[in-house]
């Protein structure tokens, strides 16, 4: 803590996946955090957002829940929130947007939450974050990241720009630059920011079969070694439902897919079991090591 | 792309959206008059409600079909993304009664493809939300998509009883909801084994409030529907 950097201090609001399905992405973002300084504090008694359902069928308690989250993390003194999923993020940054431009909104919810509404702390993803101390990361870097990766984006993270206002909506970079500053190569690609199917993961699985089909042929065609992520459910949806996606290609692929965080994680020399590479369904290994050998092994 | 207003017989869907109840266009408009007595007036038409509930104006679409190019899931739709905005444009019950029971609004994904790329920025994600929430209150959810309403709602549940979403409590509730009992039993041990599926659900929420947020946005509804 006490080195020449200072330390960078942000309100931090883990969702609902980081506690369960996506642990590796907050077990990786926590000890990515710390080797650069950065101090996540969580919002008292956070809530979840309301995610991918709430917003489907009832529009004021998608905008309750994370106004409420917001409000908490104001009275807790923190002025940003970062959050690492990017479905909270686009949650919160949308109900953030939409009672900044409707009044009538706006008193709805503070009917709703029983308070009037101030300045709300600004929303941040993770790779918004984790581009403001992109200076950091080279000088520590000890075991360069040197795979030729595809860097997926999805659809939350910069959809819709007047809500996010963040990167370029169709071509995004910031997510290429960090894994650049880690010594990796990125691909030129044409699925970044196509959707992975989201939520129908369960309900719909044979969307998810198809459209992460799209995205994995596009991804191994260009010769990527991994695909990279900033988004619990791109990440599940490509790596526990691959099974469902190679029914769907006429070559099998075993290519992993990492979180940012982990990539960042394993340049700086941290140990792949704390970063949660072996909680993936698709074994990451450098060339791919083919899936049904290792699930049989 | 065909104009959905000039040819409304997809036979196939309209039937099983009303649930067999009428195949033709007499019925259809018949049945439809009996629920909704007297005629619509302008300002009640859902295109009206939408422009004032949620800011969307529907009259601002000029049917370039961008949208439902790029839509992910229109081929998973049976009105594509555009001929929904189409459907409202014209303010009739028949339409409106159409786009309400169509299956495309239950396979919108929300991704957010839509209004990014549409020239008249017209909030087709926020749309589709209003017609979903619309279609549960009038009880015409398409029967195709009952999967889909049923794990939204398992979802919101979820959180409306501990504050925090519980993945494997949401599931079970799901399989309950659907009778899906079997789907997913293959990822589900190693997902365990995997550390990736908590079988309690979390603490750390406020849980009294969280449920009092819903209480509160239930009888807000009450109140603007009376």
């Amino acid at each position: 803590m006490k080195s020449g950097i200072q330390d960078l201090q942000v309100g931090y609001f883990p969702g609902c996946s980081l506690q369960g399905s996506s642990r590796d992405f907050a077990e990786s973002l926590h000890l990515v955090a710390k080797a650069l300084s950065i101090e996540l504090c969580e919002v008292p008694e956070w809530n979840c957002c309301g995610a991918s359902s709430g917003h489907m069928i009832d529009h004021l308690v998608s905008m309750a829940l994370p106004i409420n989250v917001l409000l908490k993390a104001q009275k807790a003194g923190l002025d940003r929130v970062m959050a690492p999923c990017a479905s909270c993020y686009n949650r919160l940054a949308t109900a953030r947007h939409e009672i900044a431009h409707s009044p009538a909104s706006k008193a709805q919810v503070e009917k709703v939450l029983q308070t009037t509404i101030g300045k709300l702390p600004r929303v941040l993803n993770v790779l918004e974050l984790l581009a403001e101390v992109a200076d950091r990361i080279g000088p520590k870097v000890t075991k360069k990241f040197e795979q030729t990766v595809a860097c997926y984006y999805g659809c939350l993270l910069v959809r819709p720009a007047k809500v996010t206002g963040f990167d370029r909506t169709e071509e995004p970079v910031e997510m290429d630059k960090l894994v650049a500053a880690v010594g990796g190569k990125t691909i030129d690609w044409n699925f970044k920011t196509e959707c992975c199917g989201a939520s129908f993961s369960v309900s719909r699985t044979a969307v998810v079969g198809r459209l992460g089909a799209k995205i994995m042929n596009d991804a191994v065609g260009k010769k990527a070694e991994a695909i990279v992520v900033a988004c619990p459910m791109c990440h599940s949806n490509l790596d526990l439902r691959r099974g469902e996606i190679n029914q769907r290609l006429d070559v099998k692929t075993d290519i992993p897919v990492l979180f940012i965080t982990q990539v960042i994680g394993l340049a700086l020399g941290l140990s792949e079991k704390e970063l949660g590479l072996g909680r993936h369904f698709v074994p990451v290994a450098f060339p791919a090591k083919p899936v049904a050998a290792a699930t049989v092994s | 792309m065909k104009d959905p207003t000039a040819d409304p017989e997809k036979k196939a869907h309209t039937a099983r959206a009303q649930g067999g109840r009428a195949s033709g266009r007499e019925k259809h408009m018949s049945s439809h008059h009996e629920s909704m007595p007297g005629s619509m007036s302008a300002c009640h038409s859902l295109a009206a409600r939408l422009e004032k509930e949620g800011e969307v104006r529907v009259a601002d679409c000029y049917q370039c079909g961008k949208c439902s190019a790029g839509c992910p899931a229109a081929e998973e739709m049976d009105v594509a993304p555009s001929q929904v905005l189409r459907l409202l444009q014209t303010e009739t019950p028949k339409h409106e009664d159409r786009a309400l029971r169509s299956l495309a609004i239950w396979m919108c994904v929300g991704c957010e493809t839509c209004v990014t790329r549409c020239p008249q920025e017209v909030d087709l994600p926020r749309a589709m939300d209003f017609l979903r929430q619309e279609s549960l209150a009038r009880n015409l959810a398409n029967r195709d998509a009952s999967d889909v309403v049923a794990f939204h709602k398992a979802f919101i549940k979820s959180i409306e009883k501990t504050g925090r979403l519980f993945e494997l409590g949401m599931i079970g509730d799901y399989k309950i909801r659907t009778g899906h009992f079997f789907k997913d039993l293959g990822v589900a041990p190693t997902m365990l084994f995997k550390g990736k599926l908590g079988l309690l659900p979390h603490g750390g929420a406020n849980k009294r409030e969280v449920a009092e947020i819903f209480a509160r946005a239930r009888a807000a509804k009450k109140e603007s529907q009376a």
